[in-house]
């Protein structure tokens, strides 16, 4: 079994379309979408949902203010600044609460609870690619790594149950938490980058970011034409990075095109250029 | 005018920073007081890239973590059942110890509950740090950028935040994404643009920020890049929802070259900085109505 993730460190370079067109070309995958804060793939896979199942997110501390006596020993203590006395009384708020719990811990009168927040889903669906393992995070939810962590056990243990041999990645943009998860214990990243100053300037990050992991990288570069001498320094940093760029891809509408048509390049263009470049593409990953 | 307005979306690579940028230099232009660029984006800060000012101040961002003595300690497990984090590895029967760095978010609670003197102490982990630069005119950036490699983004955003200057006007660029980094950001500012495309992904990302503002009780609008892309949806949605299209930024080969380049499109293309000033018109009638209610 193979662990292939497309990642970008700066978002909007394309990941999910490249990664929907490998789901066109790639045989016996299970794909997933680690995106969980913002996924997109579904709106291109349509999945039919077989298992939907609600995630644990986290736990977060709510007081009963019928028992608190506004002491003021929680609010010293929280280091998230959760807590305040709003009009005389002793509030937390949902949006600052870590979920540590050391306000349950130290109120002298228990009137603090930790609650499950249990807004977060996951799914286990069926595609017209194969099965596909995604999730929906709680708005506001903290722990999308740790629900990152769980969709990928899922999807390794059911390559391994199914004998799939590629488990396709949908990586999140950044470099921290979600990414990091994303990343741990994969076999073979795919770099999504465009030339654009900040474009490069993320993708620096991700390489050093990955550097941290025992995986093999390399970089696309997307767009590439929009601005062909940022793509010439990008190639130069990956030479100096020992990465190799496995495509220059050129700007292409067919992209969102074929994305309103809930199509992937591949299905929506199975001839052109693009398609080829990127099983081309495919192929090496796979190949590694 | 002191406002906090935050740039946001819940898709990455929308514009966020292409707009807090030019709505910025648009102000500059226009006003006369002290504006304040805030790059929350901690995990790729990319502001700096374009305004290229002086640093004139770094301040770490740290958190207190646990050092556990294993001398003194008697193994009694309260701290590793106090860690909401599994941050403390406890085997008792081998009377093992040890603190897991990575996953420690610094809340204190192992400290807390340790009964034994001088068990745990605490030592500080740098998670980032805060760096200001000084632009023109006296404005300023205030940028907060994590470590590579910590996973720990909301304390960085938290600090950049308050590093600010409340009698500024903000400029603050949101992370991309629904989660925790994007609420500590937009959770006090007076009110949001969020920034979308008009394309499947664009709007399932928009329905997500938009759930998400209407939860935390927020004022926003919409501006929509790249418009021609796509398709339509998008403005049906809108309507259905009632909710305000500030401004749209046609897609244009020209407009992603200057961008590429790292230049400001409001200096370039005039027509652009007439729609960046019509924008924060459309803004501030908002904030000055919510100001007058109250």
């Amino acid at each position: 079994m193979k662990q292939i993730v497309i990642v970008s460190g700066k978002g909007g370079t394309g990941k999910t379309s490249i990664t929907s067109a490998f789901a066109s070309i790639a045989q016996n995958k299970i794909l997933v979408d680690c995106d969980v804060d913002a996924a997109d793939l579904f709106l291109i896979t349509q999945p039919t949902i077989l298992e939907s199942h609600e995630y644990e997110g986290g736990k977060i501390a709510v007081l009963d203010p019928e028992v608190c006596t506004n002491c003021g020993i929680c609010e010293e203590l929280c280091r998230f600044d959760a807590i305040s006395l709003v009009d005389g009384q002793t509030t937390i708020s949902e949006f600052s609460c870590d979920g540590c719990k050391l306000c349950e811990i130290a109120c002298p009168v228990d009137a603090i609870k930790m609650v499950e927040n249990m807004d977060s889903r996951w799914f286990e669906s069926e595609t017209r690619f194969g099965p596909m393992i995604h999730a929906k995070l709680g708005i506001g939810e903290d722990n999308s790594g740790k629900l990152v962590t769980k969709i990928r056990d899922i999807a390794n243990k059911k390559a391994k149950e199914q004998e799939i041999e590629t488990v396709l990645i949908d990586g999140p943009p950044g470099i921290g938490c979600p990414v990091i998860s994303t990343l741990t214990g994969v076999d073979v990243a795919l770099m999504v980058t465009e030339p654009t100053l900040s474009g490069m300037h993320d993708l620096n990050r991700l390489i050093e970011l990955a550097k941290g992991f025992k995986l093999k990288s390399y970089v696309l570069i997307n767009k590439y034409d929009l601005n062909p001498n940022i793509s010439d320094e990008i190639e130069a940093l990956c030479l100096k990075e020992e990465l190799e760029v496995l495509a220059k891809v050129p700007f292409n509408r067919d992209f969102v095109d074929a994305m309103v048509n809930q199509k992937t390049v591949v299905e929506y263009a199975p001839e052109s250029e693009l398609s080829k470049m990127l099983t081309e593409v495919w192929n090496r990953l796979e190949k590694d | 005018m002191t406002y906090k307005i935050a740039i946001a979306s819940g898709k990455g690579g929308t514009g966020k920073t292409t707009v807090s940028l030019n709505l910025f230099y648009t102000l500059q232009k226009q006003l006369d007081q002290k504006i304040q660029l805030v790059d929350c984006d901690v995990e790729e800060p990319n502001i700096n890239l374009f305004t290229k000012g002086e640093l004139h101040s770094v301040s770490d961002v740290n958190i207190k973590i646990p050092v556990i003595d294993s001398d003194k300690c008697v193994y009694c497990g309260d701290c590793a059942s106090a860690c909401a984090y599994n941050a403390i590895l406890f085997v008792k029967s081998i009377s093992h110890i040890a603190v897991l760095e990575d996953l420690c978010h610094g809340c204190g609670a192992c400290t807390y509950v340790c009964n034994q003197p001088d068990v745990i102490v605490e030592k500080d982990k740098k998670l980032g740090e805060v760096n200001v630069y000084s632009l023109e005119n006296g404005n300023e950036l205030v940028e907060g950028k994590i470590e590579i490699g910590s996973a720990i983004a909301v304390p960085v955003i938290g600090k950049t935040l308050k590093s600010t200057d409340e009698n500024a006007l903000r400029i603050i660029d949101a992370p991309p994404g629904t989660s925790c980094p994007v609420m500590e950001t937009i959770k006090d500012v007076d009110y949001t643009i969020l920034v979308t495309e008009p394309t499947p992904f664009g709007l399932n990302d928009l329905k997500l920020m938009v759930e998400t503002m209407r939860k935390m009780k927020g004022k926003f609008g919409v501006v929509i890049n790249r418009a021609g892309l796509g398709n339509l949806a998008i403005y049906d949605y809108l309507k259905e929802e009632k909710i305000e299209l500030l401004m749209e930024i046609p897609f244009d080969k020209n407009l992603a070259r200057i961008y590429s380049e790292g230049k400001i499109m409001v200096d370039e293309v005039p027509a652009i900085y007439e729609k960046y000033v019509k924008l924060f018109d459309k803004v501030k009638l908002n904030l000055d109505e919510a100001n007058s209610y109250s």
